[in-house]
C-alpha cells in the first residue's frame, strides 16, 4: 500500500489550522505555524480556494473555511427548499400544460412527491404532496433512475410489480429505456402505473449538476399524447421548467 | 422564492384559455402594473389570461437616521419606477403601443410632500413603519383616546397612518405651512406621487389618489369617501395640499414618457390590490398574504363594519362609479419573521425552508406553543405590555417541537383574527385565499386548514398584488369586461382541506390561548424594556 499523499496530508493541516476558532490568517501565519514553504502553502491554499473550501478577504488577503466545507455536510438538498424555488415554474407549467405537475424525489424504493400542482380546470382535486410512486412505472421514476445510480441500485433483485400490461417488469428492458431518457433527456410513461393516464419528466439537477428530482405533467392519455407518443409541445414544456428549476437552484442560497 | 426572472411568454398557444376566451379581449394587448413596494419597486407586464409576461423589480434605499425612523427618497423612488417600466417592456419585447392602460399598486400610508412646480420633494418620504409621530398621536387623541377618529375614518390613532405624518413634516420643516397653505405643495401616499409623475409631473401631472389610499390617512370619511374638513382641521391638515379622491378603477390620465400616451387606469393599495387580485369580488371572501407579517382582508360588501375586535375597517376598492367595496382588515406584526427569527437568531435552521423539514421530523409540538409578540399583542388584542413566550417547555420537547410551535403559531394568528372578523361582521369564512411567500411550505397551509377548520386554496399567480393593480386597470379600459371574466381567469393551483378532528382543534386553541394570556403585562413601565434600548 502506498504511503499518504503530502499535499493532501497538508491541505488537512491547513483546514484544522483554519478551522481552530472564528479567525482568518494570513499566508504568512499559515506557512510558519505547519513549517512549510510560503510557495508550497500558497499552491495548497489557492488550490483549497479553487474547490471553495477556502475563501480569500478580497481586502485583507487573510484565508478562511469557504461555504463549500459546509456544504459537503448537506448530502441532499432540502425538499422544502427545492418546492420553494420551483414554486414559481411549476405553477407556469401547470398553466402551460394544462396538467397536473408533481415534482418526484427518491426515497427508499420510490418516488416521493414532495409538490403537486392542480390542472387548472378547478375540478376537484386531493393534494398528493407526501404521498409515493413507483420507480419504475412513472415518468418521475424512470427520470431518476436513469441518472441517479443510488436509485437505480434500489431496484436490483427486487421484484418489479406489474401495475398494467404495459409495465416494464424487466430490469433489462428498464435500463434500456434509461439509456433512452438520457440520450433524448426526458422520460415518458403511457399507461404504465394506471389505466388512461400519461405522464412525462425531466431531471432537476443542483448547482454541482447532481441529480436532485425530477419534474413532470401526469394526465389522460387522450390530452397529453397524440397516437401512442406523449404530445412534443407537452415535452418541450417539461424540459423547460425543469431547465429552469435547476437554473434557480443554481443561484446564490438565501 | 425568487420572483425576479421573467417567465417566459408562451401565450401563442394557451390550452387553458383558448376555449375559454370570451367577447372581445384584445389579442394582441397587455397590461402593466407597477408596484411600488417598501423595499422595492416593480413593474410586471400581463397577458389578457392573467399570465405574467414579464417582471422587472429594483429596489431603494432604507434611510433610518435615527431610532424608529424610516425615510425613502422619493425622487430615487420615481427614478427607479421609470427604470423598471423601460426594463419589464424591453424584456417582454414589447412597447407602449402593446401596453393598452397601466394601473398602480403600492406601499400603503408612506406620506411624501413634494413642490407642485419643481417636482422636488421637500423632505424623504415618511415611510408606513416610521413611528415618529406616536407622541403627535397620543396628543391627538386629546381626552377621547385613540379612537377619537374612528368612526369617521375606520382606524385607531397609530404611528403608521398619514394624516398625522403630514401634520409632522408641516411642522418640522421650515417654511413648509406657509408654502403649504399657498398651494405651492402637494401631498401623496406613493400611488399619488407615482401617477402625478407618470401623467407629466410640474407639466400638467394629475393630482389624485384612490379610495383605498385615501382610506389609510386617517383624513377620509368612510360614509361620504370625501376628505373630513374637520378631522383635516383638527390634524393641522390644509386642505390644499392633498389630491382628489377617485375611484380605484378609472383613466386618470395618460402617461407622458415611456409609456406615452397610455391610459393610467388604477390604484389600489397592496394589500387591497391582493383582494382583488385573488377576485374576493363577493361579501365573504377573505384573502391571506403570508410574508414577514400577515394581512388578512375580508370583504364585507357595500356594509362598514366598525370593529369592536381590534381590526381596521377600510376601503375594498371602488370601480368607476359603482359602489364602493369596503373591508375588515387584520393584521399580524410576525409570522414569517418569526421563522427568521428562528434562523438568524438563534441559528436552528439555516434556510427558511427548512423550518418545514424540522417540524416534519415529529407528529406534534410536543406540549410546547411559541407566542411571538415581540413587541406586543396586535390584532385583537392590541397590548403594548406584552412580550413574546415558549410555554409549555418539558424535557421531552426538541428543537422540531418548537419547529411545528413555530408553524402553529401562524395557524392561531390566523384562526383569532379570523374569530374577530366573524364576530364584527357576522359574516363566517367559508374558505381562505392565501399567496405571499410562506404559501411554499405544505405543512403550514395544512395547519391553517386544520385550526380555522376551512379550506385554504392557493391560486396559480402568486403575484396576487400586481395582478389587482393590472385587473383594475384592465377593466377600467375594457380590456377585460367585468368581474365575472377575471373571476374566470382565478385558478386553484392547491387546496388544502382540513384533517384534525374537532377534539384536537379545541384542546390546541385552549393551550393558545393560555399561552397568549401568558405573554401579557411582561412590560411594567417603559424603561423597562431593553428593546427599546
Amino acid at each position: 500500500m502506498p504511503g499518504p499523499i503530502q499535499s493532501l496530508s497538508r491541505a488537512a493541516a491547513i483546514l484544522r489550522l483554519l478551522a481552530g476558532g472564528e479567525r482568518r490568517l494570513g499566508l504568512s501565519e499559515v506557512a510558519t505555524s505547519l513549517d512549510l514553504a510560503k510557495g508550497t502553502a500558497h499552491g495548497i491554499l489557492r488550490t483549497l480556494q479553487l474547490e471553495g473550501f477556502v475563501e480569500q478577504d478580497p481586502e485583507s488577503g487573510r484565508y478562511q473555511l469557504g461555504a463549500e466545507l459546509l456544504r459537503l455536510g448537506q448530502s441532499y438538498l432540502d425538499v422544502h427548499e427545492l418546492r420553494a424555488r420551483a414554486l414559481v415554474w411549476a405553477d407556469d407549467l401547470a398553466r402551460a400544460t394544462g396538467e397536473q405537475v408533481y415534482l418526484g424525489v427518491l426515497h427508499q424504493r420510490g418516488v416521493l412527491i414532495v409538490h403537486h400542482v392542480f390542472r387548472p380546470d378547478d375540478s376537484r382535486q386531493v393534494l398528493e404532496v407526501g404521498s409515493m410512486q413507483p420507480l419504475h412505472g412513472t415518468a418521475l421514476g424512470k427520470v431518476l433512475l436513469a441518472y441517479d445510480p443510488v436509485a437505480r441500485g434500489e431496484l436490483e433483485g427486487a421484484e418489479l410489480e406489474a401495475y398494467t400490461p404495459r409495465t416494464l417488469t424487466d430490469l433489462a428492458d428498464l435500463d434500456a429505456e434509461c439509456a433512452l431518457t438520457r440520450e433524448r433527456g426526458w422520460a415518458g410513461a403511457v399507461e404504465e402505473t394506471w389505466e388512461g393516464v400519461a405522464s412525462a419528466a425531466a431531471l432537476i439537477r443542483d448547482r454541482r449538476r447532481n441529480p436532485v428530482g425530477a419534474v413532470g405533467v401526469s394526465g389522460a392519455v387522450e390530452r397529453v399524447c397524440e397516437a401512442g407518443f406523449v404530445r412534443p409541445e407537452l415535452v418541450a414544456s417539461v424540459r423547460d421548467a425543469a431547465r429552469s428549476i435547476s437554473r434557480d437552484l443554481g443561484a446564490a442560497r438565501f | 422564492m425568487t420572483h425576479d426572472q421573467a417567465t417566459p411568454d408562451r401565450a401563442t398557444h394557451d390550452p387553458l384559455t383558448g376555449d375559454r376566451t370570451t367577447g372581445d379581449r384584445h389579442r394582441a394587448g397587455y397590461v402593466a402594473a407597477i408596484d411600488q413596494g417598501t423595499t422595492s419597486s416593480r413593474c410586471i407586464v400581463f397577458g389578457a389570461d392573467g399570465r405574467i409576461v414579464s417582471v422587472e423589480q429594483q429596489e431603494h434605499r432604507q434611510i433610518f437616521p435615527q431610532p424608529g425612523h424610516v425615510e425613502h427618497d422619493g425622487a430615487e423612488i420615481w427614478t427607479r419606477v421609470r427604470s423598471v417600466v423601460r426594463g419589464a417592456l424591453e424584456k417582454a419585447g414589447l412597447t407602449r403601443h402593446d401596453i393598452r392602460a397601466v394601473g398602480i399598486t403600492n406601499q400603503r400610508e408612506t406620506t411624501l410632500l413634494w413642490d407642485r412646480h419643481t417636482g422636488e420633494p421637500v423632505h424623504n418620504a415618511l415611510v408606513w413603519q416610521d413611528t415618529r409621530t406616536e407622541a403627535l398621536c397620543r396628543e391627538l387623541g386629546r381626552n377621547v383616546g385613540q379612537d377619537r377618529f374612528r368612526r369617521e375614518t375606520g382606524l385607531p390613532l397609530a404611528s403608521y397612518f398619514a394624516g398625522p405624518k403630514i401634520r409632522w413634516l408641516l411642522d418640522n420643516v421650515e417654511g413648509l405651512r406657509e408654502r403649504a397653505e399657498a398651494g405651492d405643495i402637494l401631498f401623496g401616499t406613493m400611488d399619488t406621487w407615482v401617477i402625478w409623475n407618470l401623467t407629466g409631473g410640474p407639466d400638467g401631472g394629475v393630482h389624485v389618489t384612490d379610495v383605498t389610499n385615501a382610506s389609510r390617512t386617517m383624513l377620509m370619511n368612510l360614509h361620504t369617501l370625501e376628505w373630513d374638513a374637520r378631522i383635516a382641521e383638527s390634524m393641522g391638515v390644509p386642505m390644499a395640499v392633498l389630491p382628489e379622491i377617485r375611484s380605484s378603477a378609472e383613466v386618470y390620465g395618460h402617461a407622458v414618457g415611456d409609456l406615452e400616451g397610455v391610459p393610467v387606469a388604477s390604484a389600489l393599495g397592496d394589500q387591497q390590490a391582493a383582494l382583488f387580485g385573488q377576485t374576493c369580488f363577493d361579501e365573504g371572501e377573505a384573502k391571506s398574504t403570508y410574508g414577514t407579517g400577515t394581512f388578512l382582508l375580508l370583504n364585507t360588501g357595500e356594509r362598514i363594519v366598525n370593529s369592536y375586535h381590534g381590526l381596521l375597517t377600510t376601503v375594498g376598492y371602488r370601480i368607476g362609479g359603482e359602489k364602493p367595496v369596503y373591508a375588515l382588515e387584520g393584521s399580524i406584526a410576525v409570522t414569517g419573521s418569526l421563522v427568521q427569527w428562528l434562523r438568524d437568531q438563534l441559528g436552528i435552521i439555516s434556510t427558511a425552508a427548512e423550518i418545514e423539514t424540522l417540524a416534519s421530523t415529529v407528529e406534534d409540538n410536543g406540549g410546547a406553543y411559541i407566542v411571538p409578540a415581540f413587541s406586543g399583542l396586535f390584532a385583537p388584542y392590541w397590548r403594548a405590555d406584552a412580550r413574546g413566550v415558549i410555554a409549555g417547555l418539558t424535557r421531552y420537547v426538541t428543537k422540531g417541537h418548537l419547529a411545528r410551535a413555530v408553524l402553529e403559531a401562524t395557524a392561531w394568528q390566523t384562526r383569532e383574527v379570523v374569530d374577530a372578523m366573524e364576530k364584527d361582521s357576522g359574516v363566517q369564512l367559508t374558505s381562505l385565499k392565501v399567496d405571499g411567500g410562506m404559501t411554499s411550505n405544505n405543512l403550514l397551509m395544512q395547519n391553517i386548514a386544520d385550526v380555522l377548520d376551512v379550506p385554504v386554496e392557493r391560486p396559480y399567480v402568486a403575484e396576487t398584488t400586481a395582478l389587482g393593480a393590472a385587473y383594475a386597470a384592465g377593466l377600467a379600459v375594457g380590456f377585460w369586461p367585468d368581474l365575472a371574466t377575471l373571476r374566470a381567469n382565478w385558478h386553484r393551483a392547491a387546496e388544502w382541506t382540513p384533517r384534525m378532528d374537532d377534539a384536537t382543534r379545541d384542546r390546541e386553541y385552549r393551550n393558545w390561548i393560555k399561552a397568549v394570556e401568558r405573554t401579557k403585562g411582561w412590560v411594567e413601565d417603559e424603561e423597562d424594556d431593553p428593546s427599546d434600548h
